[in-house]
């Protein structure tokens, strides 16, 4: 195939996504596209997201058509400058339906997983990408390494990501200890160690914003920039009622509504969602360690954490993201962190920014963390 | 003619009972043997368990019985169909769920029956049949036709507490029933060994206050005998026995079965003390049948089976309006 | 971390990981080892369908063969639990349950109640039920309606892997007596199964897929039918919520009932034959307390009022297929399309 010819290919989303649907087509054929343009909405099991062309040039052909599932690293469309010839196009495109209708795509590599012992737990995390930089992805509270689906996948273009499991979440031992900010700052600082990882990139979102804050603030040379998405520990604004929902939820009927406040537009909240995250909240040990960190994360109704004291020690370039439609950390919160930086507020993001518009948070860790040459 | 040769018997069996004994332990071996290559073929549905080794119990038993009598048997109930006369084609029919079997594809193997012979059903409960044989004894003696019941079951239902509490019954009701524990040393994947607690299940008839019997059970000649006297008794009003025919299963619990649990006493067995085997010696050794005789049966019977195979394979299945019928006589 | 094992295998991890967090829990049934007074192998079977295989070595004297005397080990059992240990025992078929059922209907399911709550038996009765294999008639019915007639029992039908994990960790923890039902038929299929340890609570149905034109509600194996049939409706625009009851005692009514309240039209797919059964039950529940919702008639799909039959050319016209159940629904549907 003629070099100039690019290739758009189904992206492999988090760990058990096998195949998406596309949706919808935002760009047609002969839209001139650049880098970063949105070019197709798709649907996985777990969530509905946006693919970003990779490349510049004219979309010249779409393999795959609107409402069509297709695996994980199949051509769907093909983009390539004015110059190439129509039939070297065509030819592509034909052979690369042919790919996916003989079944003969070949599985892109998705993250791979490891787990390393940290503090006396097990401690699991999924890494994409073989850049020289690192990047480590910290969720929040009855979060995991998954979360991170959209944003992982882009950042590794040109850098090693890891997203982790913070003790008591996803695969990791299902234990916090007292669960103090501290401990879990801690076990990401022993993480970065037990990998061997000298400086990284680290970005938090919710209680994990909180904990990579503490994670920089205590190893300034370590920590090659912050970014921080809707971070908890700032501000005065805490959904309680959100909190001790999700802990105290025993079935998805009673978690559902609960779920539907993280998210701006509340059909993001996906039967696959729901029962992941109840199926998550019924390992043993689970229902403590949530209570254990609600413990952390209140104090009465009024936010139990407060990282404006370790913001203050924090050397590394900063950013932040905040949905404009978080019901759990509200947005005023950002006030705290608007003398350090430019907060940017986005539209259409409740308090899951890195899910709702992942876009939005790789353009802020990029923003801090330069884009080294691919 | 060796036929006439006066040598005896036990039993007194004359050449031509000799030779009903034969052939039917040879058909019940053949059918069994059959079977199991067929089942491997994956042509025959659900669960079957082979009788194969077990032979010369149904046959020494059932020799003594006619339509007046009943049995009752088990999962493992091929042989105690054939000794009783049920149409080995209408079995071969029924193991292939067709329309022409003898439960008209409804039972399968685990419930091939004829009740116009007192066969009451192979049964896949295990001790399952003893209490239906008290029954039918009491039907006998209610209707003083001279009937007996024999319950077959094995060691495994020996230790089932239907069949304890029908060996009391039987005897506190002093009914014309036998009771056959056929010890073929497994009950599924546990030895008899093991599973019973007692040196010998036919032990346990003192404690009902009946006869209890020990017989080997490769030696048609001692099966024989050993329910002749106690069919004998009981048709006279003498009450039940309890007679335990000890031998070797020689497939597994069912086709499939791996058989870890057991090292090589079945390939010990069938070279050294087989019932086809030792009776032929005892027969042809004592002048009463010939060999050439006797492999005419085998030729006939193999002839037949391969009839019923094909026949069964031919017949045709039952019918979405055969799924309803037949649960109640009326309603 | 989740990984894809089988139904047998989630049973039998469950039972390992309950067994090595309480040394109160045993095993016993019928060869759940296997090989016992044999000349070869000890555990040669782990239970007929070997879900129990390797629970022998692993937990020395805690996995107890028996001999073929259900009425007797099935009631030891029962007692073993109300003197502090937490038996499963296996009834290898649920048809058996004729031979040992005083023990669980008059004794186990009755302590409670009639010792004034005083009493408490937590006792798992593992058993396997269900047509599909042609064992014929009696090694392939579906008598959980029998078991979930009795007040004191629990009744758990797992529909697939992750759920029988789940639910079976839960039997083990419940201090009441469960009836766990295990459909033969499911053995070999699969699901992400986490390795850690879960439960998944009692009376809790599982909306398995979510629908606006019907409710069809389901349970064990009937679960896959009911999802299969609601595929193919999807392609003619028809909406099924599928509901997996999970356990019919308890049962989650709130759910059946908020369902049927959005769709107000229901189909229930029972294995079992028809009179008294679960589909009846749902029924009766539904037009009772929900009679100003439905839209149609209810409608039910089950076995027919027969045994089962053994020919392979009748048992799968017996046994419920989505075919079945596509049927009903546009009959509920009155032939529009919702």
């Amino acid at each position: 195939m003629n070099e100039a010819i690019k290739t758009v290919v189904m992206p492999k989303w988090g760990l058990s996504m096998s195949s998406g649907k596309i949706t919808d087509w935002l760009a047609g054929v002969g839209d001139e596209v650049a880098d970063g343009d949105e070019l197709a909405d798709i649907d996985t099991d777990k969530i509905a997201g946006t693919l970003e062309s990779a490349d510049a040039g004219i979309l010249r052909a779409i393999v795959a058509k609107a409402g069509e599932d297709v695996p994980v690293g199949a051509t769907i469309a093909l983009i390539a400058p004015a110059e190439v010839a129509e039939d070297e196009i065509e030819q592509a495109a034909e052979q690369a339906r042919e790919e996916i209708e003989s079944g003969a795509v070949e599985e892109v590599t998705g993250p791979m997983t490891g787990a390393v012992e940290v503090g006396g737990r097990t401690i699991s995390y999924a890494t994409l990408g073989t850049g020289e930089e690192t990047v480590v992805l910290v969720h929040g509270y009855g979060g995991d390494k998954n979360s991170w689906l959209f944003v992982q996948e882009p950042l590794s273009a040109t850098r090693t990501v890891h997203a982790l499991d913070l003790p008591g979440h996803g695969e990791s031992t299902k234990d916090v200890g007292d669960g103090s900010l501290e401990t879990l700052a801690t076990t990401v600082r022993g993480f970065l160690d037990a990998l061997g990882i000298e400086r990284a990139h680290l970005v938090g979102h919710s209680l994990g914003g909180a904990v990579v804050t503490a994670v920089a603030a205590t190893e300034p040379a370590r920590v090659a920039s912050l970014t921080l998405v809707a971070p908890a520990g700032f501000g005065e604004q805490v959904n309680a009622e959100y909190l001790r929902g999700f802990a105290a939820a025993t079935s998805r009927r009673e978690l559902k509504p609960h779920l539907t406040q993280l998210f701006a537009d509340p059909q993001q909240v996906t039967r696959q969602l729901a029962d992941d995250l109840m199926k998550f909240k019924r390992l043993d040990g689970v229902d403590q360690v949530l209570n254990t960190l609600l413990g952390t994360l209140l104090d009465g109704d009024r936010p139990g954490i407060d990282a404006v004291p370790e913001l203050t020690r924090v050397r590394a370039p900063l950013a932040v993201v905040w949905g404009r439609a978080d019901r759990v950390l509200p947005p005023d919160n950002a006030e705290q962190l608007a003398a350090r930086t430019a907060v940017s507020y986005i539209d259409g993001a409740g308090h899951m920014v890195h899910m709702e518009q992942p876009n939005a948070v790789v353009r802020a860790v990029e923003s801090v963390a330069g884009t080294p040459e691919g | 003619m060796t036929d006439t040769l006066p040598t005896p018997v036990p039993g007194g069996l004359d050449a031509q009972r000799l030779r009903e004994a034969y052939r039917t332990m040879r058909t019940i071996r053949a059918f069994e043997e059959r079977l199991h290559e067929e089942f491997a073929s994956g042509d025959i549905p659900g669960f079957v368990h082979l009788y194969a080794g077990e032979e010369a119990s149904a046959t020494g038993v059932c020799m003594h019985l006619d339509d007046r009598d009943s049995i009752a048997s088990t999962h493992r109930g091929h042989g105690h169909c054939i000794a009783k006369g049920v149409d080995v084609k209408a079995m071969m029919a029924e193991i292939y769920g067709r329309r022409t079997g003898a439960c008209q594809g409804k039972g399968g193997s685990m419930h091939i029956a004829d009740l116009s012979k007192g066969m009451l059903g192979a049964n896949g409960i295990v001790g399952g049949g003893p209490p239906l044989i008290c029954g039918t004894a009491l039907a006998s003696k209610q209707q003083n036709t001279g009937g007996v019941g024999v319950a077959f079951f094995g060691d495994g239902a020996s230790n089932q507490g239907t069949t304890l509490e029908s060996l009391n019954l039987a005897s506190v009701w002093g009914l014309p029933a036998i009771f056959v524990a056929e010890n073929n040393g497994f009950a599924e994947a546990t030895a008899s060994a093991w599973s019973v607690a007692a040196d010998n299940i036919a032990d346990r008839a003192a404690g009902f206050g009946i006869p209890g019997v020990i017989v080997d059970g490769f030696d048609f000649f001692a099966v024989h005998e050993a329910a002749g006297e106690a069919i004998e008794r009981a048709r006279g009003g003498g009450g039940p026995t309890l007679i335990e025919v000890k031998f070797t299963r020689y497939y597994g619990h069912f086709e499939g079965d791996q058989q870890s649990y057991r090292l090589d006493e079945v390939k010990q067995a069938r070279e050294t003390v087989d019932c086809l085997k030792a009776f032929r010696s005892r027969v042809t050794g004592t002048g009463l049948l010939d060999e050439a005789g006797l492999e005419s049966i085998d030729g006939e019977v193999f002839a037949l089976i391969d009839a019923a195979v094909a026949e069964a394979k031919q017949a045709p299945r039952p019918t979405r309006s055969d799924l309803e019928t037949d649960v109640y006589v009326s309603y | 971390m989740a990984r894809t094992i089988s139904y047998r295998e989630a049973i039998n991890e469950a039972l390992t990981q309950e067994m090595e967090r309480d040394s109160s829990v045993i095993v016993m049934g019928e060869d759940n080892a296997g090989g016992a007074g044999g000349s070869g192998e000890q555990d040669a079977w782990g239970g007929v369908l070997g879900v129990t295989k390797g629970l022998y070595h692993k937990f020395p004297g805690r996995v107890l063969d028996t001999p073929i005397s259900e009425s007797a080990f099935i009631g030891a059992a029962i007692g073993a639990a109300t003197r502090g240990q937490r038996p499963v025992a296996e009834l290898m078929f649920i048809d058996f349950m004729g031979v040992c059922f005083d023990q669980i209907f008059n004794q186990a399911a009755k302590f409670r109640y009639m010792f004034g709550g005083k009493a408490v038996t937590p006792v798992v009765i593992r058993t396997m039920y269900g047509a599909g294999l042609n064992a014929a008639a009696q090694h392939s019915q579906s008598l959980y309606p029998l078991f979930t007639h009795i007040p004191g029992l629990k009744v758990v039908l797992p529909s697939n892997a992750y759920e029988a994990k789940g639910l079976m960790t839960q039997a083990v923890r419940d201090d009441d007596p469960v009836i766990f039902c295990e459909h033969k038929a499911l053995y070999d299929t699969t699901a992400d199964v986490p390795e850690d340890s879960y439960t998944i609570p009692f009376g809790e149905a599982n909306v398995v897929r979510d629908g606006e034109d019907v409710t069809i509600v389901a349970l064990g194996r009937m679960v896959h039918v009911a999802e299969e049939a609601a595929g193919e409706l999807a392609t003619s625009g028809i909406s099924a919520d599928v509901l997996d009851l999970r356990t019919t005692s308890p049962l989650d009514d709130e759910t059946i009932l908020e369902s049927v309240a959005s769709t107000g039209r229901l189909v229930v797919v029972d294995e079992s034959n028809p009179r008294c059964n679960v589909a009846t039950d749902v029924s009766a529940l539904v037009a009772r307390e929900a009679f100003s919702s439905l839209r149609a008639p209810i409608e039910m799909v089950t076995a027919p009022h027969t045994p089962v039959p053994f020919s392979d050319a009748l048992e799968p016209l017996y046994i419920p297929d989505a075919q079945r159940v596509v049927n009903a629904v546009k009959t509920v549907m009155g032939g529009q399309n919702a």
